[in-house]
């Protein structure tokens, strides 16, 4: 049971914290205000209410291709994440060989390293193996990036997992194949939904390996990043807030399935540290 | 209890795919690093450190980098000024809503990057939000020029976008330290600041130090921030790499830079976890 | 009438007969602490075994080894006349109740008991008589719907015990599986899992920290210390002969006397009882039920021979309903423990007897 300790409430640290919060919404407050802007970007105040530039989005074909590629692009990454973060877990949570230490470190390094390092290395083995860039390749390269996480989340699921149940299905006569697809499997479910919301909003969002894996098509992100090269439109805004409602709501439905399920309230924040030292995993 | 098949099966995919796309990746770059550019423009694979030496020998690429590294500490200070006071707020004075106010954290985290840059980049323009609201309020007459394409627009920018980063292993470190230390400390007559400062502080460091490691690594080797909103004074170093890998066409220069870059973020991550461990000696 | 055991502290297991298991010499290690230091164990066709021992002694490591679910480093595990530990724990036939019972929520208690069929291959069509009849065998036939999480703890036992026993093993492993029922519940289970043992004259091997359930419901325990055996035998037995001061101490409650052996007198402080040894120093043990409270004034020779008596100062009184456990101060810095049927408030300096003449029994060299 928690205990709060100070029952007098800390103006000066509340003041700053609501400082805090407003910083961190405030270019979004913005870019939602504006996007009903009836002289688009820029000004002070906002002259008119319009819908002008949601019109204005729903109309654009280019967008929507773009976004569909997007989604393809995501659903796949979500596939090879999970299918390849899913055994990397397992290793490391219940193996022991050798390299053991390497491995984790290397699976995790794209959490933490910058895009465009890991950008740039995968155009080169592209390049070398002369494959074209594309679709293809921004999967790939989100695949990638994306596994560490993958791994990370179902790593945080199996240990809240009762390792007994496994032994007990082991004891009844069920080999290690039947006992992880009847056993582990089911009680996997929720982390695996979680992870792969987590993965599906990042690839939707990442711009920064997919800049160097483009090809002919374009994701949304840099879609709209060339958009803004051009120079910048009030459509951007519109834009701009539907994404953010979209990956608002889907952070918050993997928050609750995150939580819903936890005995303790474990915070996804472990993800990050845990990233850096390993030393849990 | 786990036999060699069962243990073959789940290392030997993930290994294979990282070793192709991680490993090999990084054995190419590491490469290119040692190649040049020939005057045809094309990159030839004769083996020298002429990169390596244009590196120390040009002025310009330890002048970027030295003002990438200036922005990046600057934006990791901010960012863990920012992202403490609110975790230990979160932590420890929110009470029933604790839930609700972590979700409005994690909330812009997670919500585009490009997004939250571009946000910053209407606001700050000559035109934007800022300006036109300091002329509303007869503040200036003039729209402020220095808002926009200066460092200053750069680290305002990360600084909003990793605030979060730092936010959540710091939390997460004090969400970790006993309720109970809190009150035996001041239960034996130490005040709440110096509870702070003598019991919660040093107990919250290891999260402290993840957080300026994500912040600074990721400033470090960011790109877009700079092509937003940094103009011509706000280069940092991967937007070199970028024009070399474009229109400055010099792959293996490029890739000398990178790999640098590479090795640097790495030596940190050892030194943050010899670091980590001198902290928390268990 | 004669005190002439000696036995080291080591012992070898009472010799049983065609051993369903057995267990040779069972090493094993965690790191670099050695959990088990080589444990041999022979374990009879239909017995109640338990494994008895503090948490860290290695208890529930042996019962994991034989579960399969750890690997030995050193000795052999045989059943019935092949290798057991080069098996993996789903091709063993033995199967376990969990401490913690391990029902699978995702499935309904039906599918639960069920699941050891399946795995078996078991034709679909004998299963929902079988599932049905180990349901009833415990008490739980018209549970065959629930979901685990809505059952309580006693329940959920039940359930686990039906889906191990349904598969029909040779040896049924128990892991603590009481520990976290309170009290009442617990004696009562207690009684069914002996009873159902009987019934169905499968080997129980029990694992426990308790030596009350293990005395209650064992034919052997297996006193288990710092990961080796210290005796195997019946309750009554390790009880009344304990062969070290462990065993004595940790079985039932009991007083060490180390005593100075010279001329067929043993004495420990102001106490002197007639023993036939070797001269030397030897440990004795006395158990508390063992005194008898003289009552003031008796005659001497009520008795009849020679008992050994003895004063004691009533240090402590504990009233504990049929008896009284009392702490006496007999001098020589000697405390004593005697449990007497409730004599009322008592104090001072009283006398006391031994109860007979096998009141007090030698464990071994005194290795004080």
């Amino acid at each position: 049971m928690r205990r709060e300790i100070n029952s007098r409430r800390p103006h000066l640290l509340t003041a700053y914290a609501i400082l805090v919060y407003a910083f961190l919404y405030l270019p979004i407050i913005v870019v939602v205000v504006y996007s009903f802007n009836g002289s688009g970007v820029g000004g002070f105040p906002p002259s008119s209410w319009t819908f002008n530039w949601y019109t204005q989005v729903f109309a654009d074909a280019p967008l929507w291709d773009a976004v569909l590629n997007s989604l393809i692009v995501a659903a796949i990454a979500v596939a090879i994440s999970l299918a390849l973060g899913l055994p990397a877990a397992l290793a490391l949570d219940r193996t022991q060989f050798p390299g053991k230490a390497a491995f984790r470190r290397l699976v995790l390094l794209p959490l933490i390293l910058p895009g465009i390092i890991t950008g740039l290395s995968l155009l080169m083995l592209f390049v070398a193996v002369g494959m074209k860039l594309s679709l293809v390749t921004i999967t790939l390269g989100h695949g990638t990036a994306l596994i560490s996480v993958a791994t990370t989340e179902l790593f945080a699921g199996l240990q809240k997992l009762d390792r007994a149940q496994e032994e007990a299905s082991l004891d009844l006569g069920a080999n290690h194949w039947k006992t992880f697809w009847r056993v582990t499997l089911p009680n996997l479910r929720v982390s695996l939904i979680a992870a792969g919301l987590l993965i599906f909003t990042l690839s939707l969002d990442e711009i920064a390996v997919s800049f160097f894996l483009i090809g002919r098509d374009n994701t949304l992100p840099l879609e709209i990043w060339s958009r803004l090269r051009r120079g910048i439109t009030p459509e951007i805004n519109a834009i701009s807030t539907l994404i953010l409602l979209f990956s608002i709501s889907t952070i918050l439905i993997w928050y609750r399935l995150r939580t819903r399920s936890a005995h303790a309230r474990e915070p996804v924040a472990t993800m990050l540290p845990t990233a850096l030292e390993g030393e849990p995993l | 209890m786990y036999s060699r098949a069962y243990k073959a099966a789940v290392a030997i995919p993930p290994v294979l795919w990282v070793t192709v796309f991680l490993l090999v990746p990084y054995a190419i770059l590491f490469c290119y690093s040692f190649w040049s550019l020939s005057p045809q423009q094309v990159i030839v694979h004769s083996w020298n450190v002429q990169n390596y030496l244009q590196l120390i020998r040009n002025p310009i690429y330890l002048t970027v980098l030295f003002r990438s590294m200036r922005i990046a500490a600057t934006v990791t200070l901010l960012a863990l000024l920012l992202g403490y006071p609110l975790a230990y707020f979160v932590s420890f004075h929110a009470a029933k809503r604790r839930d609700l106010l972590y979700q409005l954290v994690i909330i812009p985290l997670w919500a585009s990057y490009l997004v939250r840059g571009y946000a910053w980049k209407t606001i700050l323009g000559s035109d934007g939000v800022l300006n036109g609201l300091l002329q509303y309020l007869h503040i200036t007459q003039q729209p402020v020029e220095f808002f926009l394409y200066s460092p200053f627009a750069v680290v305002l920018t990360l600084t909003h976008i990793y605030t979060p980063f730092t936010f959540l292993p710091i939390y997460a470190s004090l969400e970790h330290v006993p309720r109970n230390l809190m009150e035996a400390s001041q239960d034996l007559g130490v005040s709440p600041w110096s509870t702070f400062r003598r019991v919660i502080l040093p107990l919250s460091l290891p999260g402290v130090l993840a957080g300026a490691t994500f912040a600074f690594v990721l400033t470090l080797g960011d790109f877009l921030a700079p092509l937003l909103v940094g103009g011509p004074s706000g280069i940092m170093i991967s937007n070199i790499v970028v024009s070399l890998f474009g229109a400055a066409y010099n792959w293996p220069l490029g890739a000398a830079i990178s790999l640098c870059l590479l090795l640097l973020v790495v030596g940190l991550l050892f030194a943050t976890e010899r670091l980590e461990k001198r902290l928390l000696p268990t | 009438m004669s005190f002439s055991f000696t036995h080291s502290s080591k012992q070898f297991p009472t010799p049983v007969p065609e051993s369903l298991l057995s267990v040779r010499n069972a090493v094993k290690r965690f790191g670099t602490r050695e959990v088990l230091r080589g444990i041999s164990l022979d374990v009879a066709p239909g017995e109640f075994l338990t494994i008895l021992g503090e948490s860290g002694s290695g208890k529930t490591t042996l019962l994991r080894l034989i579960a399969g679910f750890e690997q030995l480093d050193g000795g052999e595990i045989w059943m019935a006349g092949e290798r057991l530990d080069s098996l993996p724990p789903y091709r063993r036939p033995v199967n376990t109740v969990f401490q913690s019972y391990a029902l699978f929520p995702h499935l309904p208690v039906f599918d639960n008991v069920a699941y050891g069929l399946h795995a078996k291959r078991v034709p679909k069509s004998e299963i929902p008589e079988r599932v049905r009849g180990a349901l009833e065998m415990v008490k739980m036939g018209e549970f065959a719907q629930a979901a685990p999480a809505r059952l309580s703890g006693g329940q959920q036992q039940r359930v686990a015990l039906a889906r191990a026993l349904i598969n029909r093993p040779q040896v049924l492993l128990l892991d603590e599986p009481l520990s976290a029922l309170d009290a009442n519940l617990r004696r009562q289970m207690q009684v069914e899992l002996k009873s159902l043992q009987r019934e169905v004259g499968i080997t129980f091997i029990f694992v426990t920290h308790d030596q009350e359930e293990a005395m209650a419901l064992s034919d052997r325990i297996a006193l288990l210390r710092a990961g080796l055996l210290e005796q195997v035998a019946g309750p009554r037995e390790i009880y009344g002969k304990p062969f070290t001061a462990y065993a004595a101490a940790f079985i039932g409650q009991t007083n060490l006397l180390h005593a100075e052996v010279r001329d067929g007198v043993a004495q420990a402080g102001a106490i002197v009882w007639p023993y036939q040894g070797a001269a030397g120093r030897a440990l004795f043990s006395l158990r508390p039920e063992c005194i008898r409270l003289i009552a003031p004034g008796a005659n001497t020779q009520a008795t009849g021979g020679s008992a050994t008596r003895f004063h004691g100062r009533i240090l402590n009184q504990t009233f504990g309903g049929a008896t009284d456990l009392l702490e006496l101060d007999c001098g020589n810095s000697q405390i004593l423990r005697a449990r007497v049927p409730s004599p009322g408030p008592l104090s001072g300096d009283r006398e006391f007897e031994f109860c007979g003449s096998d009141a007090v029994r030698v464990i071994g060299v005194s290795e004080a």
